[in-house]
């Protein structure tokens, strides 16, 4: 059983088709860049994959079960499907310790102790296990978007997905982003990523998914994908990126 | 019989202050209640539940509140169930400040961006921890210097419970005014308190508002 499947899947806002008859296939362990141009549906797609956005046709399965089934408890697939945005949506209102205790405690029922506990250890593991007590505020975009990915980690998700969650930051911050980044995946997280960052890309995905106008334009393996484009969309889009 | 207009009325008019408190807070926590219900519904997903929100505000918006006074303190003898003042006036103020309770924090829970919503979605939450873990606190703040600016005039408002015969400050004010003939001087100390109870919450309001500009 594939971790993610997307069959046919179609997607319109009003009268615009955004995703326009996407199939794709993810297996447990893949890191998956997805790249393409502005309006071209990523972000999109992100979100019907945990069931943010409804979907017109098609059939998206995540761990064999339907998404876009209304018998689907979309509570608990949420539980399994991590997200992460690019304005890093941490709760203002709470402390770091609770912005990531929140949904383990209500959702997940763990005691406020145990909940701590995972709290300290996935910050650990972004590098913050210094700022448990800090207010969002006080931290830098960088920090704060380690945080909402520490958030995400103490549901132990088995997918996340990540929506450019490096573009808000100044370029200095992007690195330490990264390279959380970088950890998730080393432990086998099965992940995808709406990127820019082409160096990221090539370093750690192992697929390349090159969207345009709601397809999936092309895809393949990341060096051979990204040094032998096979459409001349891709091949454009890759000159502007990495002029 | 003529008296003078002194201290001792003055104590009088003082007193007759903290009933004129006693129905704010009545009123208030009244109009909280239902305010709060109304609030919600509005943001409902369900239309239903929004319409009727919305065309409960409409209407109460659009009526005097010395209106709903009358309503529930006579109409409600004359249909058979004699009311006392105190329960005419909490239910006629709990109706009207709901009303203007509900379109405010309605305001701000909107302003809440829509973001934490799905945030609070994506790890799993359900509509109404969503609402009571992410929405509403935030929501608080930002509503609180609007509410501090309706309970304001709320507490000015409770002189229109004068007219079914709650003693309040205005009430007393008019009594002592009778009786001793002074109605400048009444009238003026009886302004003097209301603005001395009101001033206060309007600066902390401004504070707030200032620190919440601040803020953002
Ligand atoms: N809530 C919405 N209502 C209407 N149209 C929308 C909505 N969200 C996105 N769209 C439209 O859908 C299309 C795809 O948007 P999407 O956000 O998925 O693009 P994207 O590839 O993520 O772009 P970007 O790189 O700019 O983030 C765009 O044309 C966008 O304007
Ligand atoms: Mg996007």
């Amino acid at each position: 059983m594939s971790r993610v499947e997307l069959i046919n899947v179609s997607k319109n806002y009003g009268p615009l088709r955004v995703l326009n008859d996407v199939s794709l296939t993810i297996e447990t362990g893949e890191v998956i860049a997805i790249i393409g141009r502005s309006g071209s549906g990523k972000s999109t797609l992100l979100r019907c994959l945990n069931g943010l956005e409804p979907i017109q046709s098609g059939t998206i399965m995540i761990d064999g079960v339907k998404v876009n089934d209304p018998d689907t408890d979309l509570r608990k697939l949420r539980q399994n499907v991590g997200i992460v945005f690019q304005s890093f949506n941490l709760f203002p209102h709470l402390s770091v310790s609770d912005n990531i205790t929140l949904a383990p405690r209500l959702v997940l029922k763990q005691s406020p102790d145990q909940a701590r506990k995972i709290a300290a250890d996935v910050l650990a593991r972004v590098g913050l296990a210094d700022k448990i007590d800090a207010m969002p505020q006080q931290l830098s975009g960088g920090q704060q978007q380690r945080v909402a990915i520490a958030r995400s980690l103490a549901m132990n998700p088995q997918l996340m997905l990540f929506d450019e969650v490096t573009s808000a930051l100044d370029p200095e911050l992007t690195g330490e982003v990264l390279r959380v980044l970088e950890g998730v995946a080393r432990e086998g997280m099965t992940m995808i990523l709406v990127t820019h960052e082409m160096g990221f890309a090539r370093h750690f995905a192992t697929r390349i998914v090159f969207m345009h106008e709601g397809k999936v334009w092309e895809q393949g393996p990341v060096a051979e994908t990204l040094s032998h484009p096979q459409t001349a969309e891709l091949k454009s889009f890759l000159d502007a990126v990495l002029n | 019989m003529i008296r003078e207009f002194g201290t001792g009325d003055i104590v009088y008019l003082v007193f007759a202050a903290r009933w004129t408190l006693a129905l704010t807070a009545l009123a208030f926590a009244g109009g909280a209640i239902v305010g709060l219900t109304l609030a919600v519904l509005r943001i409902s997903p369900l239309a239903p539940l929004r319409f009727l929100a919305s065309l409960y505000i409409q209407i109460v918006q659009g009526t005097p509140l010395l209106v709903w006074l009358f309503l529930f303190y006579f109409g409600l003898s004359i249909a058979g169930l004699p009311v006392n003042a105190w329960t005419a006036a909490a239910l006629a103020y709990s109706i009207y400040g709901g009303a203007f309770l509900g379109e405010i924090w309605r305001g701000a829970l909107i302003a809440v961006a829509p973001t934490q919503w799905e945030a609070g979605a994506s790890l799993g939450l359900t509509y109404v921890q969503q609402m009571r873990h992410i929405i509403i606190p935030q929501a608080v703040r930002i509503a609180t210097p609007p509410t501090i600016g309706f309970l304001v005039q709320l507490i000015k408002n409770t002189s229109l419970a004068a007219t079914i015969g709650f003693v309040e400050l205005t009430r007393e004010g008019q009594l002592t005014s009778a009786s001793t003939y002074k109605p400048f001087a009444v009238y003026i100390t009886v302004a003097c308190i209301y603005f001395l109870i009101c001033f206060p919450l309007t600066q902390w309001s401004r504070r707030l508002e200032e620190r919440f500009n601040v803020a953002r």
